[in-house]
């Protein structure tokens, strides 16, 4: 028993190897939201040109996507194909354009294709810090009641799609 | 001559900071209390670095809300509460203690308990080995070995 004594440092040693390779699987940049479960912070932000207005109090009623965006936002060029797909299978998603004026914002869509149902204009980012975002693309799941349960961070592939927030969303739906 | 001229350049040089005089509050007092909250307010872009320190765009807009809040009449704890309210305690790099953050705060000191037990074991042992005296067979046995070596 005593020999075996020897075997402990070398476990301990082991222990926090393990702790550290967990540590290193974690993406520093996936910051959970403080918003989680809480209703989304009130704003109303001017239109992106030739849409409507987008406000907090647009959420109710059924579950939403709030998809964070900007023209000047190389890899929300990357999941906006996916959006548009999303748009085709009846998702509604709002769009907020952050820190971008709401003329590049409005040519962007033009160019690319246009996903939102509604899309505001934060030129100052200021809503975006209420909504804790820290980069594009960001996307809020936000229930019927108005209220964020999830937050993606960076552009969705189409397996996050698949694995994560098709089957949120639906669960979602069921709510009453 | 050359290396001293270069010298001199940089005991002139200014030191580069991120925050940029647009930003400084014509108050003193304030402007100094606004550069001491937010270098203790992490930046979420470049992570280890503080908003005081940082270039991202985001850490330039969350120094001049944070003054905003401070000419606004806020005390130090409330402006930073403010930023923490949105981004969460995880911009705080002082973490607030609570059960969340009971192991952080005291793991070093389970640590240093858990050495100063094993210290005290061995320390201990040992004590107890040079207490423990010879018996009269071992003393015969080393007085024989110690007479047979001078021989």
């Amino acid at each position: 028993m005593k020999r075996l004594l020897f075997l402990v440092p070398i476990a301990a040693l082991f222990a926090v190897l393990a702790v550290f390779a967990l540590g290193l699987s974690h993406d520093p940049s996936n910051i959970t939201s403080v918003l989680i479960d809480k209703p989304l912070p009130a704003f109303v932000l001017p239109a992106v040109r030739d849409r409507q207005s987008l406000a907090s109090a647009d959420f109710k009623g059924e579950p939403m996507l709030l998809n964070v965006f900007a023209s000047w936002c190389v890899s929300c060029r990357l999941e906006h194909g996916l959006l548009l797909q999303l748009k085709q299978e009846g998702v509604v998603i709002q769009g907020l354009d952050w820190k971008d004026e709401a003329a590049d914002g409005a040519r962007y869509l033009a160019d690319n294709g246009d996903p939102y149902v509604k899309a505001g204009n934060d030129q100052s980012g200021r809503t975006g810090i209420d909504l804790g975002v820290a980069g594009v693309p960001e996307t809020f799941v936000v229930d019927r009641k108005g209220r964020v349960r999830y937050k993606f961070i960076g552009p969705i592939a189409a397996q996050d799609w698949e694995d994560t927030l098709k089957p949120l969303l639906a669960r979602l739906r069921s709510e009453t | 001559m050359r290396s001293l001229v270069a010298l001199m350049f940089l005991l002139f040089a200014a030191p580069a900071f991120a925050v940029l005089p647009s930003e400084q509050l014509a108050d003193p007092k304030l402007e100094a209390r606004a550069r001491a909250i937010s270098a203790e307010l992490r930046c979420v872009v470049c992570q280890n670095q503080t908003i005081d320190d940082s270039d991202a765009e985001l850490a330039h807009d969350l120094r001049v809300l944070l003054r905003q809040r401070l000419m606004a009449g806020d005390s130090d704890e409330q402006a930073k509460a403010f930023i923490a309210n949105r981004y969460g305690d995880y911009v705080l790099l002082r973490p607030p203690f609570e059960t969340e953050t009971l192991l952080l705060w005291l793991g070093p000191f389970l640590v240093l308990a858990g050495g100063g037990v094993g210290v005290g074991i061995y320390l201990k042992r040992r004590r107890e080995g040079e207490a423990m005296a010879l018996t009269a067979e071992e003393q015969a046995r080393l007085d024989q070995l110690l007479k047979e070596d001078v021989a």
